[in-house]
């Protein structure tokens, strides 16, 4: 079996690939599960806000709530290309 | 006090009305007196697949808006004596279903019956919430592929906190998972998600496997649930899925691939 899959010129089954694939999608799926409505469209407006001062790319910026007992701490962590 | 079950998963097609309908034939043979609740408004098939088609007279939209009884709009199935359907509106817009209309129908329900199945639309909007947002249970259909098991894990995030459970922070709903349309000899050659994946990525208990089968399609067209069935191998995978749904330690059946002898290859024995 494994002479032939050498033979056939060795290709990842389809099945791992998918595993790989939903594996990363549904644990971005989760860490936006329990944020509130708004946050999409938060991230997407100090997105734009900062790109008015800073070319920054699409993905430069993470934004994450967490919530304790008493307060929420709103973090935003924004890479800045090398000047 | 009845248990309310919600059969869902997102994606469209991947076999919730036939498993509802097994589920519910199959917790009806056990003894339990169920019923078994169309929200697909619209596009109502459970009565197809039960059987009942042209027995339905009135139907859950008209239960809710007044215009007929419950007892009118329930239909007994033919086959089993305690079981029950309730179809969908065939004719009516998706808004015709109110969250208090459900709560009273269900309220009435809960004093008769053990078991309330609820078979949702595909989705996630309204029907679909409706569906499941008085379930104490549900079981999440998924087919090995890769929109259906990303569907279900939406559907899991809602049933997380879209439920009367969730808003009044009792016990979460009871998430049981269901793979339909498993196909062993794809998973063996690579080329189809293995159930441990599917477990493993979705994180819930596993609470039955169904393999892709002929049965299915001879069932629908016969308008006989396939847990009916019970020489094929979809039929029995149903009536396993319902007793560990009842709480019985059942082996996994039907999930490993048996390649064919010479004999049956060449008289084609085996197949079901």
């Amino acid at each position: 079996m494994k002479l032939l899959d050498f033979l056939k010129g060795e290709r990842k089954k389809s099945a791992s690939v998918a595993k790989e694939r939903l594996q990363i999608i549904v644990a971005h799926q989760r860490s936006q599960r329990d944020q509130p409505d708004y946050m999409p469209m938060l991230e997407r407006e100090l997105l734009e806000v900062i790109r008015r001062y800073v070319q920054v790319d699409q993905d430069a910026i993470n934004i994450n709530l967490d919530r304790d007992e008493d307060c929420s701490v709103l973090e935003l962590n924004v890479t800045l290309p090398r000047t | 006090m009845a248990k309310i079950i919600v059969v869902t998963s997102g994606k469209g097609g991947v076999g919730k009305t036939t498993s509802a309908a097994a589920i519910a034939t199959g917790l009806a043979l056990r003894g339990n007196k169920t019923i078994v609740i169309d929200f697909d408004v619209g596009l109502r098939n459970l009565d197809l697949v039960m059987g009942c088609e042209r027995r339905v007279v009135y139907d859950l939209v008209n239960v809710i808006q007044g215009e007929a009884g419950l007892n009118q709009a329930m239909i007994r199935d033919k086959r089993v004596d305690n079981l029950f359907i309730l179809p969908a509106s065939q004719t009516r817009d998706k808004d015709a279903l109110t969250s208090e209309g459900i709560e009273r129908v269900l309220e009435e329900l809960n004093k008769d019956f053990d078991y309330i199945l609820c078979d949702s639309p595909a989705g996630i909007e309204q029907g679909a919430q409706l569906a499941m947002y008085y379930a104490d249970a549900a079981v999440v259909v998924t087919n090995p592929e890769v929109s259906s098991v990303r569907d279900s894990d939406r559907i899991l995030g809602l049933l997380a906190s879209k439920t009367r459970r969730a808003e009044r922070g009792e016990d979460p709903v009871k998430e049981h998972l269901l793979i339909t349309r498993y196909n062993p000899a794809r998973v063996d050659d690579g080329d189809m998600l293995n159930l441990e994946d599917i477990r493993e990525i979705l994180a819930i208990d596993l609470i039955g496997l169904i393999p892709e089968s002929e049965a299915v399609l001879r069932a629908s067209n016969q308008g006989i649930p396939v847990a009916h069935d019970q020489g094929s191998d979809a039929g029995q995978a149903y009536v396993d899925t319902v007793s560990r749904l009842l709480g019985e330690d059942v082996p996994l059946r039907f999930h490993e691939y048996q390649k064919k002898g010479l004999l049956s290859r060449m008289f084609g024995g085996g197949r079901r």
